[in-house]
């Protein structure tokens, strides 16, 4: 609030004069005192006061004199008047301030030197203002029994001064009452109901509005104090948002991340995700030196070694086969600049078969496509929609801090719509609702072009399987809101992107934004918008420009290529058929490894068909961009040195087409790079171009077999969070099973917690079942990114049998 | 006359007979020279001189990590990495302390909230191998463990002017 008002100034109709320590200020009507004089720099000591969080006045820290006020009044929840006089620092506002501050400290335990908050602590500073150096205080302090509420966050609950910034974070921001205080007077107590875990996406959050050390950090628990840590600015890569990030280290090593401050993009918030993945930085799955394999045996060698071996190995299979036989799969949270080296690499040796989007089925469409998966809107404007359909897309756990924008949406009013596979638990109302398997929802959306076409005056003049549909109520509900409301998007999530006919859903969702004159958003893997404006896509080139067709995911892994370059990429893990990228990369006769971690039997089979290992710089140890979701090109420096011989893939990959005799690879720095590709500071998204939607495929399924749904959770999306120890042990992170609603278990015989085998057309797993009602009918839901359901393959049919 | 004094002073040997005055006032004066090392000057308790880590009679180890004497330090000679013990208190991994960077000001001592790092008073300490002068964790509490009686003595000597 107040940062807003910061910058614009408001017209003087709205406006109301008062004078705060004899200053005249500008404030705005209704407007709090305390928000007056933060605008206008005037300090007033507060607790439970938090400009995004709602007034609740309850720790009376911000008392202030106002003229004709018989008593201090808390400058949070007085608000202003015309000609109202404000004494921040008269005697008795001071008296009232240090009388608050000795009742807050009467219970808070003097344990400063083990507190974690110790340095960056809001108590621990004002008491120094405002406390005294002696307590009259002579009776036994209050001692409250500290919680287990998860990984992430450790708890002295003792510390507590029961400012509830942590309730109201959790009732207005995160959308789910976790936090409570439960109790009065001297019992009242901060806890979660049920003494459950705390489980939200972004709980991580509170540990920053925290003004004690009650919520501190679980896994940075006694690592470091704030005040010798270094800062480093950098970008979070997990997801399309780009949030900014702090990277804290010490001695070289990252300690922790909080969120840096950007209005536009993460407000001072950051995601669980981001905030705990630098642990897989210091993990011990880090690939330390090159290795290549000889005779059976890997050894652990120099750079020159391990890149003469890369290139001899990629020649050999050039010479033998052609260039068509090279495959390269990238991560999507690679940079900006790595993923415009590594097409560029690729194509220099003649190949078009370079692609980063693993987790995608379908690429029908790829020459309609836009520039690059675009918002069409900024990240702010989310906020102000007041109809969202949202298609395939859960972005409350995909992209926390666009699903905070999307409730805020909400709890104004917004009509928040969804065409999903699973009954995801928003922490809003939804307007209304489909669910159903993959064919389903691209039904569904059909419907909603059907109605659409129905209710404007236009022609329906759809393919033909779409003028027979007869929309179902919920679709001609999402129809009728979607023309109703004035601002409105269409935002096709992860699961929509990774659709069997995904091209199919996508000219649906094109035809629905331009029926309803809403803008179609994407909300793709981390860096995809930097892959695709790099030309890092198998069609084309940096910048959109035309190339020639080479092969995409899917079909580099169906017609298996004789070699592969694998850049940061898991194949099992981060392909979403897994076992087709198993099948091919076994079949392959040489394959490199660009990798930050170790790819151990137990996570990945890589080990036993890679050939060279090549250690890789993670986002932390590297320089880069990553393109957001608005198209903002964000630049980030190494936070801290490289781990032992790992090296930025820009110079990799500058080294290996230096060694191929590719030409036009003498990179000096990244801005060579940068200068050559051409990068603005904002990519302007382009739109979709309408083209055909393919009748839905239906998927026969035998008899006692269900539909298997492939769903990648929050923390096994890349390399980097499945190793990060404490977002692995959140509940958001269950151990994969096979999640079915309560009448198919009953149907097939089975009790939850029963062991199955589930056998698809590519393999099985041995899972337990479990009950789980937001799976529709006739499906299961068995999560991918895990090695326990990696051979299973993408969505399809699936027998679950007991065993 | 100056003349006449001068060539007295000298011929009556004035200026000897006086030095040799103070010569013998020292002669039968208490004697200040000791022999060290088979004898030392007293040592006062607020002595600064090699640092120790104490512990608690219990044996349990002082020091909780605070960092606040490697924050305090001005010659920046302390180095702590903190971790959570197994039982879930907070302790060093790491504490040393180069004495070639210490300029012994007992600000560490000053800022301990446990009085955990402490100067003694013993002072005669060298070192034979390049990179003895950084002394461990380990050292540190040997050294405290060693000096127990004399810390503690020293410190209640000291109580009243703290």
């Amino acid at each position: 609030m107040s940062a807003n008002e910061k910058a614009v100034v408001p017209p003087a109709s709205d406006t109301v004069t008062i004078e705060v320590d004899g200053r005249k200020l500008q404030a705005k009507k209704g407007s709090m005192v305390i928000q007056a004089t933060d605008a206008a720099g005037i300090y007033i000591p507060r607790f439970c006061y938090h400009a995004k969080l709602p007034i609740a006045a309850n720790c009376r820290m911000c008392l202030v004199e106002v003229e004709k006020a018989p008593k201090p009044m808390p400058a949070c929840a007085t608000p202003v008047a015309e000609g109202m006089k404000v004494f921040t620092r008269s005697e008795k506002a001071r008296e009232s301030q240090k009388a608050v501050m000795e009742f807050l400290l009467l219970n808070h335990p003097l344990d400063c030197p083990i507190c974690d908050q110790g340095g960056e602590c809001p108590l621990q500073d004002q008491a120094l203002g405002y406390g005294k150096d002696d307590s009259r205080y002579d009776e036994a302090k209050r001692v409250v029994p500290d919680k287990d509420i998860g990984p992430l966050i450790a708890t002295f609950m003792t510390r507590c001064i029961h400012c509830t910034r942590c309730v109201r974070f959790g009732q207005e921001l995160a959308g789910v009452m976790e936090f409570g205080a439960l109790g009065r007077g001297e019992h009242t107590e901060i806890r979660t109901f049920l003494d459950r875990s705390v489980n939200s996406e972004i709980s991580g959050n509170v540990i920053d509005i925290c003004p004690v050390g009650a919520l501190t950090s679980k896994p940075f628990q006694y690592k470091a104090r704030p005040w010798e840590l270094d800062h480093h600015a950098s970008i979070a890569p997990h997801d399309c948002v780009g949030s900014n990030i702090d990277v804290q280290t010490l001695r070289g090593k990252v300690m922790r991340v909080l969120p840096r401050v950007n209005e536009s993009i993460n407000e001072c918030w950051l995601s669980d995700r981001d905030r705990f993945s630098y642990e897989a930085l210091n993990s011990e799955e880090r690939l330390r030196v090159p290795m290549i394999r000889r005779n059976g045996q890997w050894e652990e060698v120099d750079w020159r070694t391990a890149l003469d071996f890369t290139v001899q190995g990629l020649r050999n299979v050039v010479e033998r086969h052609g260039p068509d036989a090279l495959g390269a799969l990238a991560s999507p949270i690679a940079t900006l600049e790595e993923f415009y080296l590594l097409a560029k690499l690729v194509r220099a040796l003649g190949s078009n078969n370079v692609d980063h989007r693993l987790r995608q089925l379908d690429f029908s469409d790829d020459d309609r496509a836009p520039l690059y998966p675009a918002l069409g809107l900024t990240i702010p404007e989310l906020e102000t929609l007041d109809a969202v359909l949202l298609i395939g897309a859960n972005p409350r756990k995909d992209q926390p801090l666009l699903g905070l924008r999307l409730r805020k949406a909400a709890r104004r009013g917004a009509a928040v719509m969804a065409i999903n596979p699973l009954d995801y638990d928003f922490t809003h109302r939804l307007a209304a609702q489909v669910i159903g398997k993959p064919e389903e929802m691209y039904a569904a959306a059909a419907e909603v072009v059907k109605a659409l076409g129905q209710m404007g005056h236009t022609a329906v003049g759809e393919a033909s399987w779409i003028d027979a549909l007869s929309p179902r109520p919920e679709a001609e509900r999402i129809a009728q809101a979607l023309m109703q409301a004035n601002k409105k998007a269409v935002l096709l999530g992860p699961f929509a992107l990774g659709h069997p006919q995904a091209a199919g859903l996508r000219a649906a969702a094109q035809r629905i934004a331009a029926r309803a004159n809403a803008t179609l958003g994407v909300l793709a893997e981390g860096n995809s918008a930097g892959a695709w404006v790099a030309g890092c896509v198998p069609h084309r080139g940096p910048l959109g420009q035309p190339a020639d067709r080479g092969r995409d995911t899917v079909a580099m892994l169906n017609e298996p290529r004789k070699a592969y370059l694998l850049y940061g990429v898991d194949p099992e893990l981060d392909v979403l058929d897994g076992a087709l990228a198993a099948k091919a990369m076994e079949a392959a006769e040489f394959v490199v490894m660009a990798s930050s971690f170790k790819p151990s039997v137990y996570r990945s089979g890589a080990i036993g068909y890679a050939h060279v290992l090549l250690p890789l710089a993670p986002f932390a140890e590297t320089a880069g961009s990553f393109v957001n979701t608005e198209g903002r090109v964000q630049r980030f420096e190494a936070a801290v040195k490289l781990y032992g011989e790992a090296r930025p893939g820009w110079k990799i990959l500058r080294v290996l087409g230096d060694l191929l005799g590719a030409a036009g690879f003498q990179y000096g720095s990244l801005d060579e790079v940068r200068a050559e590709l051409g990068v603005p500071s904002l990519f302007k998204p382009t739109a979709l171009e309408a083209g055909g939607a393919a009748a839905p495929l239906h998927t026969p399924l035998a008899d006692g077999q269900l539909y298997r749904i492939a769903e990648v959770p929050l923390y096994a999306v890349d390399p980097l969070v499945r190793r990060a120890p404490a977002l692995q042990d959140t509940a958001d992170n269950p151990r994969p099973a096979a999640r079915m609603n309560a009448s198919d278990i009953k149907r097939l015989n089975l009790e939850p917690g029963a062991a199955v085998v589930v056998r698809t057309v590519m393999g099985e797993a041995r899972l337990q079942v479990q009950t789980d009602a937001r799976v529709p009918e006739g499906c299961v839901l068995i999560a991918a990114g895990y090695p326990e359901t990696a051979m299973l393959g993408a969505h399809g049919p699936a027998s679950v049998v007991r065993t | 006359m100056n003349a006449l004094k001068r060539y007295l002073n000298s011929f009556l040997l004035v200026e000897l007979l006086r030095g040799l005055i103070v010569t013998g006032r020292h002669l039968f004066a208490r004697k200040i020279t000791i022999q060290y090392p088979d004898e030392h000057t007293p040592v006062s308790p607020r002595f600064r001189g090699l640092h120790a880590l104490r512990r608690y009679p219990n044996g349990e180890e002082r020091c909780i990590a605070c960092k606040l004497c490697e924050a305090v330090c001005p010659a920046a000679a302390i180095t702590i990495e903190s971790t959570q013990r197994a039982d879930g208190s907070r302790r060093t991994k790491r504490y040393e302390i180069d004495l070639f960077k210490c300029i012994y000001c007992g600000f560490c001592e000053e800022s301990c909230p446990v009085d955990s790092i402490v100067e003694t008073s013993f002072y005669e300490f060298h070192f034979e191998k390049k990179g003895d002068n950084v002394i461990t964790k380990e050292q540190l509490l040997a050294i405290g463990d060693r000096y127990e009686k004399r810390i503690a003595a020293d410190r209640v000597a000291d109580a009243k002017y703290r």
